[in-house]
């Protein structure tokens, strides 16, 4: 470990260098060879409209707007998908009466949910949650469920000798904390596809602010350099949760997990 | 107390063509109360069955345990289990391991820990209470274990080869700390093994299974005083004698 880390603190500077460099080459291009910011905005548009949108107050709104759909969708799908993963994972009856139907509906693209979104729930947040949940919820589910499944059987077994013969407490003591690493990485897959229908969803207009639905309202105002920092702030929010979760995921598990990899 | 019988006991493995694989065939056994037994045999001669039956884990197709007087039918308190793999559970650290079954039954957190402490120490690791299971060897492992059964003061302890995989000075020290701590708990133990020579140098007796019959072959009382000498001229007899008892079946 202590020879390999300052090595990466040095090729760290690489990855500096390699955005320093983009921003220079696409400023060339927008400002010498392009020329007209509304097919490519260069990176101080971009910065000038950046700081525009802030002092207007609306990227705040539609932060706060944005933050309760992903809330919404994300919290219905891991209140939904983990007891479902749960019960499929534990119970081979659940499986069989459950997997079909997962299965079948698995392989719709959550984005063809958008019209039925809008027919039950109208323009309303709790559309752009449902469709933001129909995302989501399936890699919690799949996740969840194979996470029980390879639940070493002795840790079960060991459980039982120890007192722990109710599938309630297995569940609960022996087989969710078993399964607890494979359900984190579900929930981080699932936010990941949470923050792309997102965008999606907001288009329609379920709201007056929002990332998506602004970034949808620049374009119809031909603000390019608007929708740019609109993607920026999405690609930037969409890594910082990525990277709390992995932070937290193999903070938490690391520990106890290390030597059962190696 | 832990006396337990075994009377008529029939246990078979179903196969895919529909027919049986007998592995357990009216199997008779008497274990005594703070009797320490070995049982030994050829792998898959019903060693580990057997054991999975006494714990209550599987169920025999029919004949009887009976553990003090109350007949076996389940995962049982009353019985500590020492696994062959690593069985500690490895989000949790080892004294939470080890207080996990004083957990389950509701005691207090405090009231737990003191006893989980207690054996711990017996088995010398108190010091490494907050390390996870990922952090031991093999040998410190499997003593958490050792601790983690006895915690719920079982009268019966079953051991399925717990120190199969360590190597062989760890086996030895390990094999002198569970006869110190037999002494001082007065469990009946029930311990499978592979090694002769650990049989020799553990039980009271040993019970050797013959392979294909799934019965008892021949029961060894083992008399030499301990601490036993690996080097003496006694052991190595007995050693002997067992070893061509179980290539002869």
């Amino acid at each position: 470990m202590t020879k390999i880390l300052p090595k990466s603190h040095k090729n760290r500077w690489f990855g500096v260098l390699a955005i320093a460099l983009c921003l220079v080459i696409w400023e060339i291009v927008a400002v010498a060879i392009v020329k007209y910011s509304f097919i490519l905005p260069s990176p101080t548009d971009v910065f000038t409209a950046f700081v525009e949108l802030v002092k207007n107050g609306t990227l705040i709104l539609d932060f706060e707007e944005s933050m309760v759909h992903f809330a919404v969708g994300m919290g219905a799908a891991l209140l939904v998908g983990i007891p479902i993963g749960i019960f499929m994972g534990w119970s081979r009856k659940c499986d069989a009466f459950l997997n079909p139907i997962v299965e079948l509906l698995r392989p719709i693209p959550p984005l063809a949910w958008i019209p039925f979104a809008i027919i039950w729930f109208g323009l309303t947040l709790w559309s752009a949650g449902f469709v933001i949940f129909i995302g989501s919820v399936f890699p919690i589910i799949i996740n969840t469920y194979s996470g029980f499944r390879s639940v070493p059987r002795i840790y079960v077994e060991a459980g039982k000798m120890l007192g722990c013969t109710k599938s309630r407490d297995l569940i609960r003591h022996i087989a969710f904390p078993a399964a607890l690493p494979s359900v984190a990485s579900g929930i981080r897959i699932a936010t990941g596809v949470a923050w792309m229908c997102l965008v999606a969803a907001e288009l329609f207009g379920v709201s007056n602010y929002g990332l998506g639905k602004n970034l949808w309202q620049y374009y119809n105002l031909h603000r390019m350099d608007c929708v740019v920092v609109y993607m920026l702030i999405l690609g930037l929010i969409g890594l910082l949760v990525d990277m709390l979760l992995r932070y937290y995921i193999d903070h938490h598990f690391l520990k106890w997990q290390t030597k059962e990899v190696a | 107390m832990g006396n337990l019988t075994i009377n008529g006991l029939y246990q078979s493995f179903d196969r895919d063509d529909g027919t049986h694989l007998d592995v357990l065939n009216n199997l008779h056994l008497e274990v005594h109360d703070k009797e320490f037994v070995c049982i030994l045999g050829a792998s898959g001669c019903g060693k580990t069955t057997l054991l999975r039956l006494i714990a209550g884990l599987d169920q025999a197709k029919s004949g009887s345990i009976v553990l003090d007087g109350e007949e076996i039918g389940g995962p049982n308190p009353k019985v500590g289990f020492v696994f062959q793999e690593y069985s500690l559970f490895p989000w949790r650290n080892v004294i939470d391991n080890v207080a996990f079954g004083l957990e389950m039954r509701g005691v207090p957190k405090e009231e737990r820990y003191a006893t989980a402490k207690k054996y711990l120490d017996l088995v010398s690791l108190v010091q490494f209470s907050t390390s996870f299971p990922a952090e031991l060897s093999g040998g410190m492992r499997q003593r958490v274990a050792v601790a983690r059964a006895l915690a719920l003061d079982p009268v019966l302890l079953l051991m399925d080869e717990p120190f199969g995989a360590l190597d062989a000075q760890t086996r030895n020290m390990l094999q002198k700390e569970l006869l110190g701590i037999w002494e001082k708990t007065q469990k009946t133990i029930i311990f499978i093994t592979h090694s002769v020579d650990e049989a020799v140098y553990l039980a009271d007796r040993a019970i050797v299974l013959s392979p294909h019959a799934g019965r008892i072959c021949r029961e060894i009382p083992i008399t030499l005083p301990r601490p036993r000498d690996r080097t003496s001229v006694e052991f190595a007899e007995l050693r002997r004698d067992i070893l061509d008892l179980i290539s002869r079946t």
